[in-house]
């Protein structure tokens, strides 16, 4: 299987891997998908208090190359957008964007659920309730 | 140093051809082209002794007579003539068979076809390290049992499985025995009279010659065993398996039984040594398991897991350098794990997390030093990325998380 030259720089540089401090109120942490799938994502923001804007963003993943790159290029996207536009991320554009082929773009709604946990859980420790989502066809 | 890249290190998946093989294969394509089956001319006489010869060579690798090689076009065809020819030659003595659920798809999935048309057949466990538990066997055995098969060395974990102690169960209960042999033929010595086997599956491209090209051995003594034809036609293999014979291929197969034979045990000594030697560098890093028995095993295999990292991940990160397998789901069509590991009791995280390496007659000690730095900073790199390193390190106890599935 060919992997797309954007999945192999992500794979082979990725962006923001590491670990925010969870404890910390203006931090969310999502952690999806499970080892028995050979897929788990964990997503962390950091969001600024007064602007609602993302300032940071790490991830750690165990999962293939598509699954890496899905999760690092999710990061990128999340610095500088504030919580209201994080919800707007569709596993499509990650599709699109790194062109996973049919058979990866499981990584891609991976990644996009990592993201909404991590806004979730955000959400939950400073008092708001969690978002449910809508049923999307996949 | 010239170190040639990528290097080739999944000879379990298939061999390049020897040198000497192509060689001896040439002339059959342009010069000495006729079919063997044409007995009334000097093309034809000159094509049945080619195969002749190889029939002679394959069989002095396994200890057999030339008569009893029924040549195939592969060990596929060869496990699928073994199993429903035996079935319906012997469908008035049973109609049930005796495998294991390590064996490979050929066998599996003729068995589920066996099933199908009305046949039974029971899926022996393994126990963790790989090998049959020999009282189960016997406690499966019933009037009805007509066939045990069992592969002889396994082509994810390399492990051998106690030929000798099977085919004494099988003959105590009267039942045929058949073993896929693919792995071993050429690496291990096989000898079908002293391991008491009553058909036997084998591979030309395992063992350095062309694809395309394989063996049943059939015994014709003590027990004379017979199977129905599963390829109708002219007749041909003593009316077994019909089509014209592929005689470069078989001209091959033959070369490359001979070079086996002649040059197996120094080179069991060498691959055993350059894979424990891999192995024990690559189990200097913490969380590594080897899979399967390491005594009863192949020379030349090695199926190690690495906790926390995921395979095909950790390819990506040498597979432009090194060919593996993994026995991760990402790597196969189905995205099911490996279920030869599953059968080994590995959880879905440690299935995902292994390397399969087959090593061979090229492989050279440079391409393994080479292979062992590149896979260990490879797996240190991703470990710094796996979220479930992290936890390992910080004492969580992964199997107690409730993950959320989707």
């Amino acid at each position: 299987m060919a992997y797309s030259e954007k999945v192999i720089d992500h794979y082979s540089n990725p962006k923001n891997v590491g670990t925010l401090d969870k404890a910390k109120a203006n931090v969310g942490t999502g952690l999806v998908g499970a080892p028995e799938c050979g897929d788990v994502m964990r997503l962390q923001i950091e969001v600024d208090e007064e602007s609602g804007v993302i300032r940071d963003a790490k991830f750690k993943t165990f999962g293939c190359g598509s699954a890496i790159a899905s999760s690092s290029l999710a990061t990128e996207w999340l610095k500088g957008k504030t919580v209201e536009q994080a919800l707007e991320i569709d596993n499509m554009d990650i599709v699109e964007e790194l062109h996973l082929p049919p058979v990866k773009i499981h990584c891609s709604v991976l990644a996009e659920d990592a993201i909404k946990a991590a806004i979730n859980d955000y959400r939950v420790k400073n008092g708001l309730p969690e978002l449910v989502a809508e049923k999307k066809a996949h | 140093m010239n170190l040639e890249l990528p290097i080739y290190l999944d000879n379990n998946a298939t061999t390049p051809m020897d040198p000497r093989v192509l060689e001896a294969m040439l002339p059959y394509f342009t010069q000495k082209f006729g079919n063997a089956a044409s007995r009334n001319h000097s093309f034809g006489w000159v094509a049945e002794e080619a195969v002749d010869y190889a029939r002679e060579q394959i069989a002095k690798l396994i200890n057999a007579d030339p008569k009893e090689i029924i040549l195939t076009s592969g060990a596929t065809e060869a496990d699928n003539l073994a199993i429903k020819g035996v079935y319906e030659m012997y469908s008035s003595k049973g109609n049930h068979i005796i495998t294991c659920t390590t064996e490979h798809k050929a066998v599996l999935d003729t068995c589920k076809h066996i099933e199908k048309i009305g046949g039974s057949v029971t899926y022996l466990d393994v126990q963790n390290d790989g090998l049959i538990d020999l009282a189960e066997l016997e406690k499966a055995i019933t009037d009805k049992t007509i066939l045990i098969t069992i592969m002889y060395g396994n082509n994810e974990t390399g492990v051998i499985q106690p030929i000798r102690e099977i085919s004494k169960i099988a003959r105590k209960h009267g039942v045929l025995f058949f073993t896929d042999a693919t792995q071993a033929v050429g690496k291990i010595p096989v000898d079908v009279n002293a391991d008491g086997i009553d058909l036997m599956a084998f591979s030309g491209h395992k063992m350095y010659g062309p694809k395309g090209v394989g063996a049943l051995y059939v015994r014709r003594k003590n027990p004379r065993v017979k199977v129905t034809a599963q390829m109708d036609g002219g007749g041909h293999e003593r009316g077994m398996r019909s089509g014209t014979l592929n005689v470069p291929a078989i001209v091959g197969f033959g070369k490359a039984c001979e070079l086996c034979m002649n040059e197996m045990e120094s080179e069991a000594k060498r691959l055993s040594a350059m894979r424990d030697r891999l192995e024990n560098a690559l189990l200097e890093l913490e969380e590594t398991y080897v899979n399967g028995n390491r005594e009863h095993r192949l020379p030349h295999t090695a199926n190690i897991s690495f906790k926390y990292v995921e395979g095909e991940g950790l390819m990506m990160g040498f597979n432009k350098n090194i060919a593996l397998s993994s026995g991760s789901a990402c790597t196969s069509a189905s995205l099911e794990p490996s279920y030869v590991l599953k059968a080994l009791g590995l959880g879905d995280d440690l299935a995902h997390s292994s390397l399969r390496f087959g090593l061979g007659r090229f492989t050279t000690d440079e391409q393994i030093d080479f292979t062992i730095k590149a896979i260990k900073d490879t797996v240190i790199k991703l470990r710094e990325m796996s979220p479930l390193w992290e936890m390992f390190k910080e004492g969580v106890d992964i199997n107690a998380i409730e993950w959320a599935h989707h």
